[in-house]
């Protein structure tokens, strides 16, 4: 007897919840032979403020979390992603049509990724923040203290590869983000907000949104809550008038990358949305 | 703002309970009143909640919200600067926009009374005229648990310090026991206190707190016993104990109202009081006070919401609406 397919429903992930769109709103998710895959929600702009809200609840906790804790809460993140490895390896497979073994291969990358992030973030602030020469009795410290909340369009060619390099460098120094998944790939976005949900991260700290970049990010670019806009995988958008609409509010932007080595790992991708800040101490009280 | 006088609420008791308001009679009278359908309020105040309002309606009532707030501090850390901040705050509620409307009042502990007035010179006044008027809150606030000289005590020393409102709590404790005499008699003496040496009256808002009454049963006798004792509003909670105000219990207080105002034509205000942070919420009461009592309710006079955070939350939603794009907590004042 043959048994009723039981499709999964992809819904967005915000404030540590699976809603569905606050619109109502779906669309059909095609595999790479055109044939129909799943349906994922169609965020809406008030879905996205919803994120920023929730995103802007977590930023004291996560950011005030010592880095070795968020270090060891990316690391576990790493973890249940080698646990999982299956249901990405099959979901690629399906979306972007390519052969199991290169849909190994990305997972694998993903995963090693998200450890080479995780390793730094009780690493970076010694490289990127200093104790400044000074002359007198005193210490002059430049710390890297997190930009706040980050909105992220991720890359658009990738299913899971173009989340992980854009998500987890703005983690490690504790911002909390608002990532708009891929168009044409969001089925491991949500399966990886399921990892997320399931992990220590606690929630709030990263939500994801799927449906039209084109549509959402206007909303996050001109948000005055919003510190920070990634446009990494905005390259197909009108990212200059992004770019515009974040200067009205003083956000920090990162610019479209395309290309195989786009959002590529570097120490850069962190270090942008820290900011730095001064401090001095006296070196005796005797 | 001025309160009723008292010997006329005492005559319009005695006229509708029939006798002189002691315990037996207010008893007869208050457990006469029907009980409250809970299932039915509930579901009518969750009907009211999905009112859509939007665009030009949604201006308007952001516009209507502000002018009907008590901005609110109520803390043991209360410093006179924390008030004179409040004073600005109400006064100017958003420096960069100017068509920003006032709130109603201040409401504050009754030795912060002298320093909210002088911080408001001139724009302390009655919030019908576009003024902004200082509550204080009095009683032994907020248990109520003092004596009878003490509480009067405090209501005169907030009204001879020039309190326009005085913000009472009734004795939840004597009104569970069933000794309505007594709550009565408590709340006609505050409204003695309030008068001033000129004869006028400071307004009188009577707060029930809801969340220890624990029916709606109760609150409704609640309400009617703080009208008939000659309160000017009927407040729903301190704003310390959860839960404060909710739809269905200020719907209750609201269907109070009017029904006292089918029966004697006066006009008693409504105040929820804590708990309303979001604009979301508060354009809801709106709908609520326009379907039940009337739009002419929506006046200073007659209903205030008691708040502290919601006017940030207007206020950021102005911003939206003005400038096309979402505002943040950078953009308002920390309170």
């Amino acid at each position: 007897m043959s048994r009723l397919a039981v499709p999964k429903t992809y819904k967005l992930y915000i404030g540590g919840a699976f809603p569905r769109s606050e619109s109502g709103r779906t669309y059909e998710v095609l595999a790479a032979d055109g044939g129909f895959l799943a349906n994922a929600a169609k965020a809406s702009r008030k879905d996205a403020r919803d994120a920023i809200v929730a995103a802007r609840a977590a930023v004291a906790g996560w950011s005030g979390a010592t880095a070795y804790n968020r270090g060891q809460v990316l690391y576990r993140i790493a973890e249940l992603l080698e646990g999982r490895r299956a249901q990405f390896v099959a979901e690629i497979e399906q979306a972007e049509g390519v052969t199991r073994a290169a849909a190994s291969a990305q997972v694998d990358e993903a995963i090693d990724r998200w450890i080479w992030y995780a390793g730094w973030a009780d690493k970076f602030a010694q490289v990127t923040g200093n104790a400044n020469p000074v002359a007198g009795p005193y210490f002059n410290i430049s710390v890297p203290e997190p930009t706040g909340v980050v909105a992220v369009i991720v890359p658009q060619d990738s299913s899971l590869l173009g989340v992980v390099s854009a998500i987890a460098p703005a983690l490690v120094a504790g911002n909390a983000v608002i990532a708009v998944a891929s168009e044409r790939f969001p089925l491991s976005a949500i399966s990886l907000s399921e990892v997320l949900a399931t992990s220590d991260v606690p929630k709030g700290v990263v939500n994801v949104l799927t449906g039209s970049p084109a549509e959402i990010a206007p909303w996050l670019a001109s948000h005055a809550d919003v510190n920070a806009l990634d446009l990494v995988g905005a390259g197909d958008l009108d990212w200059i008038s992004l770019e515009v609409d974040a200067a009205e509010t003083l956000k920090r932007v990162l610019r479209p990358e395309s290309g195989p080595d786009a959002a590529a790992p570097a120490l850069g991708r962190i270090s942008a949305f820290t900011e730095t800040k001064t401090v001095w101490h006296t070196k005796s009280l005797l | 703002m001025s309160g009723t006088s008292l010997v006329t609420a005492r005559e319009r008791a005695i006229a509708v309970l029939g006798g002189e308001p002691d315990d037996a009679t207010l008893r007869r009278y208050l457990h006469g009143i029907p009980g409250v359908d809970a299932v039915g309020l509930e579901q009518r105040a969750a009907g009211l909640g999905t009112r859509s309002i939007k665009t030009t309606s949604k201006q308007w009532a952001l516009d209507k919200i502000i002018t009907l707030i008590d901005l609110t501090t109520l803390e043991g850390a209360d410093t006179p600067g924390k008030v004179r901040s409040l004073v600005a705050k109400a006064m100017t509620p958003d420096p960069s926009d100017a068509t920003t409307p006032r709130v109603a009042a201040v409401c504050v502990y009754g030795d912060m009374v002298p320093y909210a007035i002088e911080a408001l010179g001139a724009a302390h006044g009655d919030p019908d005229d576009g003024l902004i008027s200082v509550a204080a809150v009095a009683t032994a606030f907020p248990s109520g648990r003092a004596s009878l000289e003490i509480k009067l005590a405090d209501t005169a020393e907030a009204v001879a310090a020039g309190a326009d409102e005085i913000d009472m709590v009734i004795d939840r404790g004597a009104f569970l026991a069933g000794r309505y005499g007594l709550v009565f008699d408590q709340i006609a003496a505050v409204k003695g206190a309030c008068r001033r040496p000129d004869g006028s009256s400071a307004s009188l808002k009577v707060i029930l707190e809801t969340g220890e009454l624990v029916t709606y049963d109760n609150v409704r006798r609640a309400s009617w016993l703080a009208i008939l004792a000659g309160g000017d509003f009927i407040k729903t909670s301190t704003g310390k104990v959860a839960p404060a105000a909710t739809l269905p219990v200020t719907l209750l207080m609201l269907e109070v109202v009017r029904d006292w105002h089918l029966a004697t034509g006066q006009r008693i205000g409504v105040k929820p009081a804590g708990g309303i942070r979001s604009s979301k919420d508060a354009i809801k009461y709106l709908v609520t006070v326009a379907e039940t009592v009337g739009e002419e309710w929506l006046v200073p006079h007659l209903f205030r919401f008691g708040a502290s955070s919601l006017l940030n939350d207007v206020l950021l939603q102005r911003q939206k609406i003005a400038t096309g794009h979402y505002s943040g907590a950078d953009y308002v004042t920390i309170d």
